[in-house]
């Protein structure tokens, strides 16, 4: 296996000095504390798929409770011990896995894994350079994040229980133990987590800009770039500038809790005494967790569209429409991003004067998206598509920004807000436009570049089966959860069966958890094509889906520094994908124009 | 034994599982294939694309009308009316939108579907598109961002005067209410203050509070102006009244408030919904912990008259200042309950 590093050790190109020496792998520098961004890619990826399962088995716990509130389920009390005493889910530990689902979810999975994954795997090979900036880093960034999964799954098995307090973790809750068992180490460990993370998103971010910006190949000036390199500079960049913020929330918690200070707590009176706090503001942290917390969704959801933008152009066989509009919104999107984050606090008592500054922000970010939208749409029109599982996710993710945006819409107007606030129509928005969507982008990238990851194919007819049953679960649970919330049910209920006026709550959430175990259920064929295929899949050729971008110029094994020779240079843009007079539907970034006179546009020589 | 079996059907599903890719596998090579997406493939899918289209949009409008029977009934407040009619403005417009780009989607990935020696449209960019679907969502943005603010600055507008002043307090887990009484001036409160008998901390020196009452159903006169103030003392509650289409957080440390003016007394709202045992209710909407699921109160919206009938029998904070020093601790409630009943007699003459 160690052996093809040596095979390009002769070709000494000034500036790539490491490669003038021979490399020893060893089982533990190559598969442990891998300096490659390759393997660094592979070992995000196997890490949050293994979180992804954990969070999901914890969220179909809660479907069976939430679908079938009054049935006991004998097992529960052998998987969950005292937890799931009798069959019943214990209603703390209701609240503990709801908690942690959202947080492995939107951080582990969905920061992590999908930036992890892509922004390694893609930033090296499609700017063409032999690495990261520093291998050193990236390598630290990943094993930051296995560090914090490690905590976070460590937590599980406290006494009192995890964290409780939701994803959000809102103070008062989440700072006193008095409210909530999960408030004592369970949250200690969650905030220890969490610093973790951000340690590695930092470290991460950092080193894929830099990357990015200094390490281009000759002739990728940034209007060469794919979309997907756009999209991960743009999200590294929301991330870096959003995570201090978390950190310093996170922090001043830790102080609340430990040290007796009060940055958020005040005038607190529970179990039967006053507490000493004053003068804090639990508000305070909202702010601060939100100015992150709406920048996250777009770290969350910016690659998962970069990813798509690819995806769909090289499976249209078409160039994507609007590449600079594409650009432009992504920016537009992310600078937004960072002056909307009012509007999850319209009901705090916010002065109503600046509820309508962020109205008005909000409501804007919807022009961007439409812009985006319309552009796959025309991307689409009169295309040559090749359906391939990946395109198909890619679709997918496509209708889900549209159905979730939309309620966003809604969402985002504070009169309409006060309403629907925290309840089920909000999960079901969230779920659509930030999960579902962000996972079938990240779907749509396995499949796709599974072939560049592990030079194997994936077995397309499990991919297919796994889209459709996919697609129907998630619309099946998160479309009806709409109406729960408009029939005025609150999330983070244990159960609905107290109050007669949640019928629908009852009603739909068998329905709902029928389709979430259908949903779940079909990603245990992912993973096992995905296990399969590593090892069994057919072997890969070296551009299998007739792209134009550089990782496919690369050889399929994977060597040291991914080019055996010079790297490519590059001399055109990388959407050249069905131009008209050119021999194939494809025109390599490498080709220069002087070899394709037949195909140039005017101004192209 | 169920762990047991647990374990079996575990072990099942996974084997299943793998013969499942076991059989893919075989098919596969059976055929020949290299996993090159063929016609087929687009074929099939694309197929599958308008299948999906068709019954999905189908089912969502089935489930949509059947659903109705699930939302809230019409708004019980003034403000409510006029947001749930921007909500179907709003609602109106998504689904247009909806159903044209799903529908575009859908249909362009089965339509234009790979077809060898076909090539598709080389068409980069179009500027006068572009701007097109550019200025049309921000002038329709635009025109829901102006509507929303009106209705915005409407609701939150200072209250008047004379609205009712009643505090909406939460705790883990339940709701008091507690009435400003005669002088409509809520008497201070404190946490500190806070023991058995007094669980709001009011603070008995302070003459606005004398005569505040405190109750454990909320009542509203129909057709008044009621301004709501939000205490919490422990946690992070929200107040929310899914009929009258208002929601405020409970914050320690903090006021906040929300004007409502109640349209639809709970017995006119009983014949609307066609449900007898119909009431009103206020949520917990924030989570705050174990019993977050069952903490709310029972709201009753009446005329005029039964509400001050109902006031009349409601205690206030203290026991009356004359009858104070004769109490002994032990005795607060029997006396307090007392003392009430004598009010009433007062009350009532
Ligand atoms: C198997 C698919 C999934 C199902 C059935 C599911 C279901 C649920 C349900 C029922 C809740 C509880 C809502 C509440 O009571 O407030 C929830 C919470 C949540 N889920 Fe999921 N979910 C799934 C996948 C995802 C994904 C992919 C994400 C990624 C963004 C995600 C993120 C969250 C978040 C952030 C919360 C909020 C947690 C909190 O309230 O603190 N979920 N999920
Ligand atoms: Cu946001
Ligand atoms: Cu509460």
């Amino acid at each position: 296996m160690s052996t093809h590093s040596h095979g390009h050790a002769e070709d000494s190109h000034a500036g790539h000095d490491h490669h003038d020496h021979e490399h020893h792998d060893t089982f533990w520098t190559k598969y442990v504390f891998s300096q490659d961004h390759k393997m660094i890619s592979k070992q995000f990826l196997v890490t949050a798929i293994i979180m992804a399962l954990l969070a999901m088995f914890m969220s179909l716990i809660f479907r069976l409770q939430l679908g079938w509130p009054s049935e006991k389920f004998p097992f529960l009390e052998s998987i969950l011990g005292h937890w799931g005493k009798d069959g019943k889910l214990d209603p703390n530990f209701y609240l503990a896995l709801v908690t942690i689902h959202g947080t492995i979810m939107v951080f582990f999975v969905l920061t992590g894994g999908l930036s992890g994954t892509f922004s390694n795997l893609l930033i090296p090979f499609q700017v063409g350079a032999r690495d990261m900036a520093s291998g050193f880093l990236n390598m630290l960034s990943y094993w930051f994040f296995f560090g914090s999964c490690a905590v976070m799954t460590a937590s599980l098995f406290v006494q009192a229980g995890p964290a409780s307090a939701g994803w959000t973790i809102y103070p008062p809750l989440s700072a006193l133990p008095q409210a909530i068992p999960g408030s004592g180490l369970g949250m200690t460990l969650w905030l220890v987590s969490m610093v973790l993370f951000i340690g590695s998103a930092l470290l991460g971010g950092i080193n894929y800009v830099v990357t990015i910006l200094n390490l281009r190949t000759k002739g990728m000036s940034m209007t060469r770039l794919p979309l997907t390199i756009w999209a991960f500079l743009i999200t590294a960049i929301l991330g870096i500038l959003s995570f201090p913020v978390l950190f310093a929330a996170a922090l001043l918690l830790l102080f609340d809790r430990s040290f007796g200070t009060s940055f958020y707590l005040s005038d607190i009176f529970i179990n039967g005494a006053p507490l000493a706090h004053s003068g804090g503001s639990p508000i305070l942290f909202q702010h601060l967790f939100w100015f992150l917390g709406h920048p996250e969704v777009y770290i969350v959801l910016l690659p998962a569209l970069g990813l798509a933008s690819e995806v769909i152009s090289t499976q249209s066989r078409k160039p994507i429409f609007g590449y600079k509009a594409m650009i432009g919104s992504m920016l537009v999107i992310a600078f937004l991003s960072f002056i909307v984050w009012g509007h999850h606090m319209f009901i705090t008592g916010m002065n109503p004067f600046l509820g309508s500054v962020f109205v008005f922000t909000t409501l804007l970010v919807a022009i961007p998206s439409a812009v985006k939208v319309f552009n796959y749409l025309a991307t689409l029109w009169r295309a040559n598509i090749v359906l391939s599982p990946a395109m198909l996710f890619a679709i997918g993710l496509v209708s889900f920004f549209i159905s979730g945006g939309l309620t966003g819409i809604i969402l985002g107007d504070s009169a309409l807000d006060i309403n629907i606030h925290d309840t089920y129509f909000v999960v079901a928005h969230f779920h659509i436009v930030m999960g579902s969507s962000a996972i079938f982008g990240m779907f749509a990238g396995i499949y796709h570049w599974f072939p560049r990851m592990f030079g194997r194919m994936m077995n397309k007819r499990a991919g297919y089966i796994h889209f459709w049953l996919t697609i129907v679960g998630v619309y099946g649970t998160f479309f009806p959860m709409h109406f729960i919330g408009l029939s005025g049910a609150p999330r983070r209920y244990y159960a609905y069966t107290a109050y007669e006026g949640f019928d629908a709550a009852l009603n739909i959430n068998a329905l709902v958890s029928v389709f979430a175990i259908l949903g779940g259920l079909a990603q245990l064929i992912f993973v096992f094509n995905f296990f399969y295929s590593m090892y069994r899949g057919k072997k890969a050729a070296q551009n299998p889906w007739g792209s134009t971008t550089l990782e496919w110029t690369a050889p399929v094994e994977h060597l040291h520094g991914n080019w055996p020779g010079e790297i490519p240079t590059v001399y055109r843009w990388p959407y050249d994908y069905g131009k008209p007079g050119a021999d194939e539907d494809f025109i390599q970034q490498t080709v220069p124009y002087s070899e394709t006179p037949k195909s140039n546009l005017p101004g192209e020589a | 034994m169920i762990k047991l079996l647990t374990l079996i059907v575990i072990a099942l599903a996974a084997v299943t599982i793998w013969r499942l890719m076991r059989v893919l596998e075989l098919v596969r090579d059976l055929r020949n294939e290299d996993e090159q997406i063929t016609d087929k493939d687009n074929r099939v899918n694309g197929r599958l694309m308008l299948w999906f289209l068709v019954l999905g949009m189908g089912g969502m409008t089935y489930f949509t009308i059947d659903a109705k029977k699930y939302l809230l009934p019409v708004a019980a407040s003034k403000h409510g009316a006029l947001t749930d009619s921007y909500l179907y403005i709003n609602f109106a417009l998504i689904i247009v939108v909806f159903f044209i780009t799903q529908i575009l989607l859908f249909y362009f990935a089965w339509k234009y579907q790979h077809k060898k020696g076909q090539k598709a449209f080389f068409y980069p960019v179009d500027h006068k598109l572009e701007f097109i679907w550019t200025i049309i969502p921000a002038v329709v943005l635009m025109g829901l961002i102006v509507y929303g603010l009106k209705l915005w600055i409407n609701i939150t507008a200072p209250a008047p005067k004379e609205a009712m002043v009643i505090e909406v307090y939460g705790k883990q887990f339940d709701w008091t209410a507690r009435y400003s009484g005669g002088d409509n001036t809520l008497g201070r409160s404190n946490f500190k203050l806070i023991t058995d008998d007094n669980q709001l901390g009011v603070d008995s020196l302070d003459e606005n509070g004398k005569d505040d009452k405190i109750t454990r159903e909320l009542h509203l006169p129909v057709g008044s102006k009621v301004i709501f103030k939000f205490h919490s003392r422990d946690v992070l509650h929200s107040a929310y009244f899914p009929h009258l289409r208002a929601q405020m957080n409970c914050v320690p440390g903090m006021t906040t408030e929300f004007f409502v003016e109640p349209t639809i007394t709970t017995d006119s709202m009983r014949l609307i919904t066609g449900n007898p045992k119909f009431d009103y209710v206020l949520l917990c909407n924030k989570i705050c912990g174990v019993a977050h699921y069952n903490m709310r109160m029972k709201m009753v919206i009446e005329p005029a008259d039964d509400f001050k009938k109902w006031y009349k029998t409601q205690p206030y904070v203290f026991a009356r200042p004359d009858a104070a020093p004769a109490v002994v601790p032990a005795d607060t409630v029997k006396t307090a309950q007392a003392s009430a009943q004598n009010r009433k007699i007062v009350a009532s003459k």
